[in-house]
């Protein structure tokens, strides 16, 4: 049985194979493409669809940000995965590609507050779910029909290309947001050229559908249907069964929970970090990201092969420890890259510019610009804008200052390597967690038992390592007004929460994985 | 290996009690803030993480103390 198995997977031409890879990476790197783009405009969009002065709206636009970005992602998991268990793989996941492409777009003709009032944060909020749900049942069906076409020895190598979509979505959807922004200007992208994004991806969309459509079924699959042996209810089978729910809960926190965090703080909450805690300017910023991103991507495939060879659980678990025992001193690095404090400045070289502009409502905007420049290359700018209501000119003037750092090349580049190594952390637990998942669980239940687990690890776990990050920092820093030296380094304190997940998922790991496959391919 | 596994099902039971103590103190705080994005954040918690990371770590721990992880039970599956 298991012979005439390998070798009808031998027979799975290489050509076929890759179209395969093509089809599922394609489409998933599409997924996150239009996940990722809401979050990046998150400002813009806010202005667009969700005024801060109308408490509904407001409520919208925080459930928008926070709801379909993670929690509604396993729920996409149950449904999907079901979906996938009985009906097949292919079909599942053309669905949530149509489901995500289709509220991307919609999200990008959606007529701001200004327009149809209440109906846009309400609108843009039912997008957002659909795009939450749909993300939870993507990943899992095109992780589980490579898995189920690639060769015994072969799965962590195949899948592994899977796994570069998120990370290539997140650059694909930073470079056409910084080219559009570049090319229309700063004014019309926040106007309407952030639309363009979000129209953009229905071309790839449709490309994708067309290349999915004409794959076949997973042969697995296929073959289980043939039998007659297909779950008639993979729901109660997947989490009922405690021969299961025991596997589906080492799977949890044994490896997705400290993965999900791994994940999160190397590509997201470096992010927000360089951003916010360092200030570093926006193109600036994004640029380190990207260039780390795109260095860092092909580690996805080298762990993913390397894992056929030495087992999953090293390669994972050696990631999480590295975050571990290197998130303080890399971050504190960071901090240090842009602390303006231990920095000599030219006094003489400092400038001044004010700008007025009269905006589309009628109001005055002064913008008063003061740069400061530093020994080592280093350019700060102080940024106060100022808006002076027009048609009540009495009105007092609201100024909201901001900071922006440029990096001398050196520390630009030093910020790079910085971001680069976590992006390695992400690569070491992500690039084989595809075949870790699938492997863990049997054909007729894979669909729905794996994507649960990575969800709740991904989008629960994950997903919420920058609130509660940002959270930790903001309470440390209280603290520290309130007496001050209280906690020292209080900029630090945010990457508690993944060291602690990952800590604690690298204990069970460590003792309660096995590093050989358990249910292959059966 | 298969004792240690059992007898840390002590520590994850613990841990989940612990953690749902101090998230549930912490989420109903935030549940009273003055501002919206805390009290959406500290719902989030309470109806979504702590269920999940207290229910899970309870469960983990049960398995693991009766001896579901041991080694040579998973070779026998």
């Amino acid at each position: 049985m298991v012979g005439n198995k390998a070798k009808a997977q031998q027979a799975i031409s290489n050509r076929t194979l890759f179209s395969v890879i093509s089809a599922s990476s394609v489409g998933t790197l599409i997924e996150w493409y239009d996940f990722y783009i809401f979050g990046s405009l998150a400002a813009i969009l806010s202005s667009q669809f969700f005024p801060k002065d109308n408490p509904t709206a407001a409520l919208l636009s925080t459930l928008a940000t926070f709801a379909a970005g993670f929690v509604v992602r396993p729920f996409g998991a149950l449904v999907f995965g079901r979906l996938g268990d009985l009906v097949g793989r292919k079909y599942t996941f053309l669905v949530t590609l149509v489901l995500m492409g289709g509220s991307t777009f919609a999200i990008g003709l959606v007529p701001g507050y200004a327009t149809i009032g209440f109906w846009a944060p309400l609108l843009v909020l039912l997008l957002r779910l659909i795009q939450g749900l749909a993300l939870g049942g993507e990943y899992g069906g095109a992780a589980t029909y490579v898995a189920e076409y690639a060769p015994e020895g072969r799965r962590g190598y195949y899948t592994s290309f899977i796994q570069t979509t998120a990370t290539l979505g997140l650059f694909v959807s930073l470079g056409v947001i910084l080219i559009t922004r570049e090319s229309l200007g700063v004014d019309a992208f926040a106007d309407w050229g952030w639309r363009v994004p979000f129209i953009l991806s229905i071309l790839l969309v449709g490309v994708s559908i067309i290349i999915r459509m004409r794959m076949a079924e997973s042969p697995l699959f296929s073959k289980l249907k043939t039998e007659g042996k297909i779950s008639k209810n993979p729901l109660a089978e997947s989490f009922g069964k405690k021969q299961n729910l025991k596997v589906v809960l080492l799977a949890l926190f044994g490896a997705t929970a400290g993965q999900g965090v791994i994940w999160y703080t190397g590509q997201f909450y470096a992010l927000s970090f360089i951003q916010k805690a360092c200030n570093i300017e926006f193109v600036q910023s994004n640029s380190i990201v990207a260039v780390a991103l795109l260095a860092a991507t092909p580690f996805f495939v080298i762990f993913g092969g390397l894992s056929d060879r030495i087992g999953r659980k090293p390669i994972m678990l050696a990631g999480m420890l590295l975050g571990i025992l290197t998130y303080r001193p890399i971050y504190e690095k960071m901090y240090n890259l842009a602390d303006l404090t231990t920095k000599q400045e030219f006094s003489d070289a400092r400038t001044i510019n004010r700008k007025l502009t009269k905006q589309p409502n009628g109001d005055l905007l002064m913008t008063v610009t003061t740069a400061h420049f530093y020994a080592d290359g280093l350019v700060a700018k102080d940024i106060e804008r100022t808006v002076t209501p027009n048609a009540t000119p009495n009105s007092p003037a609201k100024p909201e200052r901001t900071k922006a750092i440029t990096l001398p090349s050196a520390s630009f580049w030093l910020m790079t390597v910085l971001i680069f190594l976590q992006v390695l952390y992400v690569t070491m637990v992500y690039g084989p967690i595809a075949a870790f998942l699938v492997e863990l669980f049997p054909t007729r239940i894979r669909y729905t038992s794996m994507s649960l687990p990575y969800h709740i690890g991904n989008g629960i776990f994950g997903g919420l390592t920058p609130f509660i990050a940002t959270a930790l920092v903001a309470t440390a820093t209280k603290a520290n007004e309130l007496t001050p030296g209280s906690v020292d380094k209080p900029y630090l304190e945010g990457l508690w929460y993944p060291i602690l997940v990952a800590g604690v998922c690298f204990v069970i790991g460590v003792l309660y994985l096995n590093n050989k496959s358990e249910s292959a391919n059966e | 290996m298969n004792a240690l596994k059992k007898y840390l099902g002590v520590v994850w039971i613990l841990l989940g009690i612990y953690v749902g103590y101090d998230q549930i103190t912490d989420s109903l705080a935030k549940i009273t803030s003055d501002k919206l994005e805390d009290r959406v954040f500290g719902w989030v918690i309470l109806c979504v993480l702590i269920p999940i990371v207290v229910g899970g770590l309870l469960l983990f721990g049960k398995y693991a103390l009766d001896g579901e992880y041991d080694s040579n039970e998973r070779k026998n599956e």
